[in-house]
Protein backbone atom coordinates (compact mmCIF):
# COMPACT_ATOMS: atom_id res chain seq x y z
CA UNK A 1 0.00 0.00 0.00
CA UNK A 2 2.58 2.28 1.12
CA UNK A 3 4.41 2.11 -2.45
CA UNK A 4 1.59 2.48 -4.11
CA UNK A 5 0.26 5.53 -2.43
CA UNK A 6 4.59 6.80 -3.46
CA UNK A 7 4.22 5.72 -6.83
CA UNK A 8 0.57 8.02 -7.20
CA UNK A 9 1.96 10.56 -5.72
CA UNK A 10 4.96 11.13 -7.50
CA UNK A 11 3.02 10.66 -10.91
CA UNK A 12 0.76 13.37 -9.52
CA UNK A 13 4.27 15.16 -8.92
CA UNK A 14 4.90 15.00 -12.37
CA UNK A 15 2.22 16.03 -13.98
CA UNK A 16 1.39 19.14 -11.66
CA UNK A 17 4.72 19.85 -11.34
CA UNK A 18 6.26 19.32 -15.01
CA UNK A 19 3.72 19.02 -17.45
CA UNK A 20 1.19 21.56 -16.42
CA UNK A 21 3.77 24.14 -18.19
CA UNK A 22 2.36 22.59 -21.36
CA UNK A 23 -1.37 22.82 -20.88
CA UNK A 24 -3.57 24.42 -23.18
CA UNK A 25 -3.53 28.25 -22.37
CA UNK A 26 -7.14 28.75 -24.33
CA UNK A 27 -10.51 29.20 -22.19
CA UNK A 28 -11.89 26.09 -20.86
CA UNK A 29 -15.38 25.16 -22.30
CA UNK A 30 -17.15 26.98 -19.46
CA UNK A 31 -15.02 30.18 -19.93
CA UNK A 32 -15.58 29.93 -23.84
CA UNK A 33 -19.56 29.73 -23.24
CA UNK A 34 -19.48 32.68 -20.98
CA UNK A 35 -17.40 35.08 -23.51
CA UNK A 36 -19.65 34.28 -26.68
CA UNK A 37 -21.21 37.47 -27.75
CA UNK A 38 -18.41 39.71 -26.01
CA UNK A 39 -15.75 41.04 -27.77
CA UNK A 40 -12.07 41.59 -26.11
CA UNK A 41 -9.36 43.58 -26.64
CA UNK A 42 -5.49 42.97 -26.29
CA UNK A 43 -5.92 43.23 -22.06
CA UNK A 44 -8.77 40.55 -22.08
CA UNK A 45 -11.27 43.35 -21.13
CA UNK A 46 -14.56 43.42 -22.65
CA UNK A 47 -15.19 45.64 -25.30
CA UNK A 48 -18.37 45.14 -26.68
CA UNK A 49 -21.29 42.48 -27.07
CA UNK A 50 -22.71 40.47 -24.20
CA UNK A 51 -21.46 37.83 -22.66
CA UNK A 52 -21.82 35.89 -19.21
CA UNK A 53 -19.03 37.62 -17.97
CA UNK A 54 -20.09 40.94 -17.89
CA UNK A 55 -20.70 41.07 -14.14
CA UNK A 56 -18.07 38.68 -13.28
CA UNK A 57 -16.75 40.11 -10.02
CA UNK A 58 -12.93 39.45 -8.69
CA UNK A 59 -11.93 36.78 -6.35
CA UNK A 60 -11.87 37.64 -3.05
CA UNK A 61 -8.71 35.94 -2.26
CA UNK A 62 -7.34 37.18 -5.79
CA UNK A 63 -4.39 38.29 -3.88
CA UNK A 64 -3.25 34.99 -1.97
CA UNK A 65 0.46 34.18 -2.71
CA UNK A 66 -0.61 30.79 -4.70
CA UNK A 67 -3.48 32.81 -6.73
CA UNK A 68 -4.14 31.33 -10.38
CA UNK A 69 -1.88 28.64 -10.28
CA UNK A 70 2.12 30.83 -9.68
CA UNK A 71 3.72 31.53 -6.83
CA UNK A 72 3.99 35.57 -6.32
CA UNK A 73 7.57 36.76 -6.72
CA UNK A 74 9.09 33.81 -8.70
CA UNK A 75 8.71 35.55 -12.29
CA UNK A 76 9.99 32.10 -13.84
CA UNK A 77 7.02 30.69 -15.83
CA UNK A 78 7.58 27.24 -15.55
CA UNK A 79 9.02 27.22 -11.97
CA UNK A 80 6.26 29.21 -10.46
CA UNK A 81 3.51 26.89 -12.30
CA UNK A 82 5.53 23.97 -11.55
CA UNK A 83 5.87 24.46 -7.67
CA UNK A 84 2.46 25.61 -7.01
CA UNK A 85 1.28 22.62 -8.55
CA UNK A 86 3.88 20.42 -6.28
CA UNK A 87 1.97 22.56 -3.39
CA UNK A 88 -0.96 22.08 -4.51
CA UNK A 89 -1.06 18.13 -4.60
CA UNK A 90 0.95 18.09 -1.13
CA UNK A 91 -1.88 20.19 -0.19
CA UNK A 92 -4.59 18.20 -1.53
CA UNK A 93 -3.21 15.22 0.25
CA UNK A 94 -2.85 16.21 3.20
CA UNK A 95 -6.30 17.74 3.75
CA UNK A 96 -7.89 15.24 1.76
CA UNK A 97 -5.85 12.28 3.36
CA UNK A 98 -6.21 13.90 6.94
CA UNK A 99 -10.04 14.14 6.61
CA UNK A 100 -10.87 10.53 5.17
CA UNK A 101 -8.08 9.74 8.05
CA UNK A 102 -10.49 11.17 10.67
CA UNK A 103 -13.66 10.02 9.58
CA UNK A 104 -12.51 6.51 8.71
CA UNK A 105 -14.33 3.49 10.26
CA UNK A 106 -12.87 2.44 13.05
CA UNK A 107 -12.25 -0.81 14.63
CA UNK A 108 -13.10 -1.07 18.61
CA UNK A 109 -12.23 -3.09 20.91
CA UNK A 110 -15.22 -5.41 21.20
CA UNK A 111 -14.49 -5.89 17.45
CA UNK A 112 -17.92 -4.25 16.60
CA UNK A 113 -17.17 -1.79 12.94
CA UNK B 1 0.78 34.35 -23.19
CA UNK B 2 -1.15 31.64 -20.73
CA UNK B 3 -2.75 34.16 -18.56
CA UNK B 4 -6.31 32.57 -18.51
CA UNK B 5 -6.05 29.78 -15.55
CA UNK B 6 -9.35 30.46 -14.24
CA UNK B 7 -11.56 27.18 -14.92
CA UNK B 8 -14.40 26.89 -12.31
CA UNK B 9 -17.25 29.32 -11.93
CA UNK B 10 -16.54 32.96 -10.87
CA UNK B 11 -18.29 35.08 -8.53
CA UNK B 12 -20.76 37.73 -10.09
CA UNK B 13 -21.85 35.15 -13.24
CA UNK B 14 -24.40 34.02 -10.90
CA UNK B 15 -26.41 36.36 -8.64
CA UNK B 16 -25.98 36.05 -4.70
CA UNK B 17 -29.36 35.16 -3.42
CA UNK B 18 -28.96 32.11 -6.16
CA UNK B 19 -25.30 31.15 -4.87
CA UNK B 20 -26.31 31.46 -1.39
CA UNK B 21 -29.19 28.89 -2.26
CA UNK B 22 -26.69 26.61 -3.88
CA UNK B 23 -23.94 26.65 -0.83
CA UNK B 24 -27.01 25.30 0.78
CA UNK B 25 -27.21 22.66 -1.35
CA UNK B 26 -23.55 21.80 -1.47
CA UNK B 27 -23.62 21.84 2.10
CA UNK B 28 -26.01 19.22 2.52
CA UNK B 29 -25.70 17.42 -0.37
CA UNK B 30 -21.78 16.59 0.85
CA UNK B 31 -23.25 16.33 4.68
CA UNK B 32 -25.06 13.50 3.43
CA UNK B 33 -21.94 12.14 1.62
CA UNK B 34 -19.65 12.24 4.49
CA UNK B 35 -22.32 10.43 6.28
CA UNK B 36 -22.24 7.53 4.05
CA UNK B 37 -18.53 7.93 3.39
CA UNK B 38 -18.04 6.75 6.91
CA UNK B 39 -19.04 3.40 6.07
CA UNK B 40 -16.74 3.20 3.50
CA UNK B 41 -13.91 4.73 4.81
CA UNK B 42 -11.52 1.93 6.65
CA UNK B 43 -7.66 2.34 6.92
CA UNK B 44 -6.79 1.26 3.79
CA UNK B 45 -9.42 3.44 1.63
CA UNK B 46 -8.56 6.46 3.54
CA UNK B 47 -5.24 7.16 2.07
CA UNK B 48 -5.74 5.75 -1.02
CA UNK B 49 -9.36 8.38 -1.13
CA UNK B 50 -6.46 10.99 -0.02
CA UNK B 51 -4.28 10.31 -3.15
CA UNK B 52 -7.01 10.13 -6.07
CA UNK B 53 -8.13 14.11 -4.73
CA UNK B 54 -4.62 15.19 -5.11
CA UNK B 55 -4.44 12.86 -8.49
CA UNK B 56 -7.56 15.21 -9.23
CA UNK B 57 -5.94 18.03 -8.70
CA UNK B 58 -2.95 17.55 -10.93
CA UNK B 59 -4.87 16.86 -13.21
CA UNK B 60 -7.25 19.25 -13.12
CA UNK B 61 -4.26 21.70 -14.03
CA UNK B 62 -3.55 19.99 -17.62
CA UNK B 63 -6.05 21.54 -20.06
CA UNK B 64 -5.93 19.85 -23.12
CA UNK B 65 -7.33 21.41 -26.69
CA UNK B 66 -10.58 20.50 -27.59
CA UNK B 67 -11.45 22.78 -30.66
CA UNK B 68 -8.78 25.70 -31.73
CA UNK B 69 -9.16 28.75 -28.77
CA UNK B 70 -11.19 25.79 -26.70
CA UNK B 71 -9.49 23.80 -24.22
CA UNK B 72 -10.79 21.75 -21.12
CA UNK B 73 -9.76 19.32 -17.60
CA UNK B 74 -10.84 16.29 -15.93
CA UNK B 75 -13.26 17.00 -13.57
CA UNK B 76 -12.35 13.67 -12.24
CA UNK B 77 -16.31 12.97 -10.74
CA UNK B 78 -16.10 9.27 -12.62
CA UNK B 79 -12.13 8.47 -11.71
CA UNK B 80 -13.19 8.95 -7.84
CA UNK B 81 -16.10 7.01 -8.25
CA UNK B 82 -14.65 3.80 -9.75
CA UNK B 83 -11.07 4.18 -7.64
CA UNK B 84 -13.21 5.17 -3.86
CA UNK B 85 -16.88 4.52 -4.82
CA UNK B 86 -19.64 7.68 -5.51
CA UNK B 87 -19.82 8.76 -1.62
CA UNK B 88 -16.05 9.30 -0.94
CA UNK B 89 -15.61 10.29 -4.34
CA UNK B 90 -17.60 13.51 -4.44
CA UNK B 91 -15.52 14.10 -1.49
CA UNK B 92 -12.34 13.95 -2.92
CA UNK B 93 -13.75 15.87 -5.86
CA UNK B 94 -15.06 18.52 -3.38
CA UNK B 95 -11.92 19.05 -1.66
CA UNK B 96 -10.27 19.61 -4.89
CA UNK B 97 -12.55 22.24 -5.41
CA UNK B 98 -12.36 23.61 -1.86
CA UNK B 99 -8.30 24.10 -2.11
CA UNK B 100 -8.38 25.78 -5.82
CA UNK B 101 -10.83 28.26 -4.31
CA UNK B 102 -9.07 28.74 -1.14
CA UNK B 103 -5.62 28.78 -2.20
CA UNK B 104 -5.51 29.32 -5.97
CA UNK B 105 -8.35 32.35 -6.17
CA UNK B 106 -9.93 29.76 -8.42
CA UNK B 107 -13.46 29.15 -8.88
CA UNK B 108 -15.30 32.38 -6.75
CA UNK B 109 -15.37 32.01 -3.19
CA UNK B 110 -19.26 33.20 -3.71
CA UNK B 111 -19.70 30.63 -5.98
CA UNK B 112 -18.19 27.68 -4.33
CA UNK B 113 -21.44 26.20 -3.73
CA UNK B 114 -22.50 26.46 -7.62
CA UNK B 115 -19.17 24.37 -8.37
CA UNK B 116 -19.24 22.05 -5.54
CA UNK B 117 -22.99 21.09 -6.69
CA UNK B 118 -21.78 20.86 -10.36
CA UNK B 119 -18.58 18.74 -10.56
CA UNK B 120 -18.63 16.75 -7.12
CA UNK B 121 -22.29 16.44 -6.71
CA UNK B 122 -24.34 16.21 -10.04
CA UNK B 123 -21.37 15.19 -12.25
CA UNK B 124 -20.16 12.59 -9.57
CA UNK B 125 -23.81 11.25 -9.37
CA UNK B 126 -23.89 10.85 -12.83
CA UNK B 127 -20.83 9.11 -13.48
CA UNK B 128 -22.16 7.18 -10.58
CA UNK B 129 -25.48 5.53 -12.18
CA UNK B 130 -23.77 4.70 -15.54
CA UNK B 131 -20.51 3.24 -13.79
CA UNK B 132 -22.93 0.89 -11.96
CA UNK B 133 -24.93 -0.18 -14.54
CA UNK B 134 -21.91 -0.72 -17.40
CA UNK B 135 -20.42 -2.71 -14.84
CA UNK B 136 -22.73 -5.35 -14.43
CA UNK B 137 -23.12 -5.17 -18.12
CA UNK B 138 -19.92 -4.92 -20.00
CA UNK B 139 -17.28 -7.88 -19.77
CA UNK B 140 -15.30 -8.21 -16.71
CA UNK B 141 -11.84 -6.97 -18.76
CA UNK B 142 -9.54 -3.83 -18.55
CA UNK B 143 -11.27 -3.39 -21.94
CA UNK B 144 -14.96 -3.36 -20.35
CA UNK B 145 -13.82 -1.34 -17.40
CA UNK B 146 -12.05 1.39 -19.67
CA UNK B 147 -15.57 1.77 -22.07
CA UNK B 148 -17.00 2.05 -18.41
CA UNK B 149 -14.38 4.64 -17.02
CA UNK B 150 -15.06 6.62 -21.15
CA UNK B 151 -19.12 6.49 -20.94
CA UNK B 152 -19.40 7.53 -17.80
CA UNK B 153 -17.28 10.37 -18.08
CA UNK B 154 -18.67 11.90 -20.87
CA UNK B 155 -22.23 11.56 -19.34
CA UNK B 156 -21.08 12.76 -16.38
CA UNK B 157 -19.05 16.18 -18.19
CA UNK B 158 -22.38 17.04 -19.92
CA UNK B 159 -24.93 16.47 -17.02
CA UNK B 160 -22.49 18.70 -14.39
CA UNK B 161 -22.28 21.12 -17.55
CA UNK B 162 -26.10 21.12 -17.71
CA UNK B 163 -26.33 21.97 -13.92
CA UNK B 164 -24.45 25.16 -14.59
CA UNK B 165 -27.48 26.14 -17.29
CA UNK B 166 -30.27 25.34 -14.37
CA UNK B 167 -28.10 27.59 -12.36
CA UNK B 168 -27.85 30.32 -15.09
CA UNK B 169 -31.29 30.17 -15.71
CA UNK B 170 -32.13 31.13 -12.06
CA UNK B 171 -29.68 33.55 -11.19
CA UNK B 172 -27.54 34.34 -14.70
CA UNK B 173 -26.44 38.26 -14.18
CA UNK B 174 -27.03 39.12 -18.06
CA UNK B 175 -30.18 38.60 -20.05
CA UNK B 176 -28.74 35.70 -22.61
CA UNK B 177 -30.55 32.84 -24.52
CA UNK B 178 -30.72 29.82 -22.37
CA UNK B 179 -31.12 27.78 -25.25
CA UNK B 180 -27.77 28.97 -26.54
CA UNK B 181 -25.69 28.15 -23.45
CA UNK B 182 -27.59 24.85 -23.37
CA UNK B 183 -26.34 23.97 -26.26
CA UNK B 184 -22.93 25.93 -26.57
CA UNK B 185 -22.08 24.11 -22.68
CA UNK B 186 -23.16 20.61 -24.04
CA UNK B 187 -21.47 20.33 -27.22
CA UNK B 188 -18.43 21.91 -25.99
CA UNK B 189 -18.47 19.05 -22.73
CA UNK B 190 -19.19 15.76 -25.00
CA UNK B 191 -15.58 16.88 -26.11
CA UNK B 192 -14.53 17.44 -22.93
CA UNK B 193 -15.91 14.27 -21.98
CA UNK B 194 -14.22 12.59 -24.34
CA UNK B 195 -10.69 13.78 -22.88
CA UNK B 196 -12.07 13.53 -19.84
CA UNK B 197 -12.92 9.55 -20.44
CA UNK B 198 -9.41 8.53 -21.84
CA UNK B 199 -7.77 10.50 -19.18
CA UNK B 200 -9.96 8.50 -16.43
CA UNK B 201 -9.59 5.12 -18.36
CA UNK B 202 -5.74 4.92 -18.84
CA UNK B 203 -6.05 5.52 -14.91
CA UNK B 204 -8.10 3.33 -13.70
CA UNK B 205 -7.08 0.45 -16.05
CA UNK B 206 -3.28 1.29 -14.68
CA UNK B 207 -4.61 0.83 -11.22
CA UNK B 208 -6.80 -2.50 -11.95
CA UNK B 209 -3.90 -4.18 -13.77
CA UNK B 210 -1.58 -3.05 -10.86
CA UNK B 211 -3.68 -3.03 -7.74
CA UNK B 212 -6.94 -4.60 -8.67
CA UNK B 213 -7.60 -4.97 -4.69
CA UNK B 214 -7.46 -1.03 -4.48
CA UNK B 215 -10.40 -0.44 -7.27
CA UNK B 216 -13.64 0.22 -5.47
CA UNK B 217 -16.18 -0.32 -8.54
CA UNK B 218 -14.34 -4.16 -9.17
CA UNK B 219 -14.99 -4.28 -4.95
CA UNK B 220 -18.29 -3.16 -4.81
CA UNK B 221 -20.26 -3.21 -7.61
CA UNK B 222 -19.40 -6.73 -9.22
CA UNK B 223 -19.79 -8.38 -5.95
CA UNK B 224 -22.78 -6.93 -5.08
CA UNK B 225 -24.34 -7.66 -8.60
CA UNK B 226 -23.04 -11.84 -8.31
CA UNK B 227 -24.80 -11.68 -5.02
CA UNK B 228 -28.07 -10.88 -6.57
CA UNK B 229 -27.70 -13.72 -9.10
CA UNK B 230 -26.59 -16.11 -6.74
Amino acid sequence: MKRFLIGGLLVALLLAGVVSSFASGSPDGLDYAAREGCTFNADDEITGGSCMLQREQDHQLGDSPLADYGIKGIDNEYLSTGLSGVAGVLLTFAIGGGLFWLIRRRPTVDGKA
Amino acid sequence: MDTTVAMHIANGIINGPVSLLFIAIAVAGLAVCVWRAKTDLDDRLAPMAGLVAAFIFAVQMLNFQVLPGVSGHLLGGTLAVILVGPWVGALCVATVLLVQCLVFADGGLTAIGLNVTNMALIGTAAAYLLVALLLRVLPRTPGGLGATALIASIVGVVVASQGFVVEYALGGTTELSLGGIAATMAGVHVLIGIGEGLIAATTVVTVAKVRPDLVYALRAFRTRSMGVKA
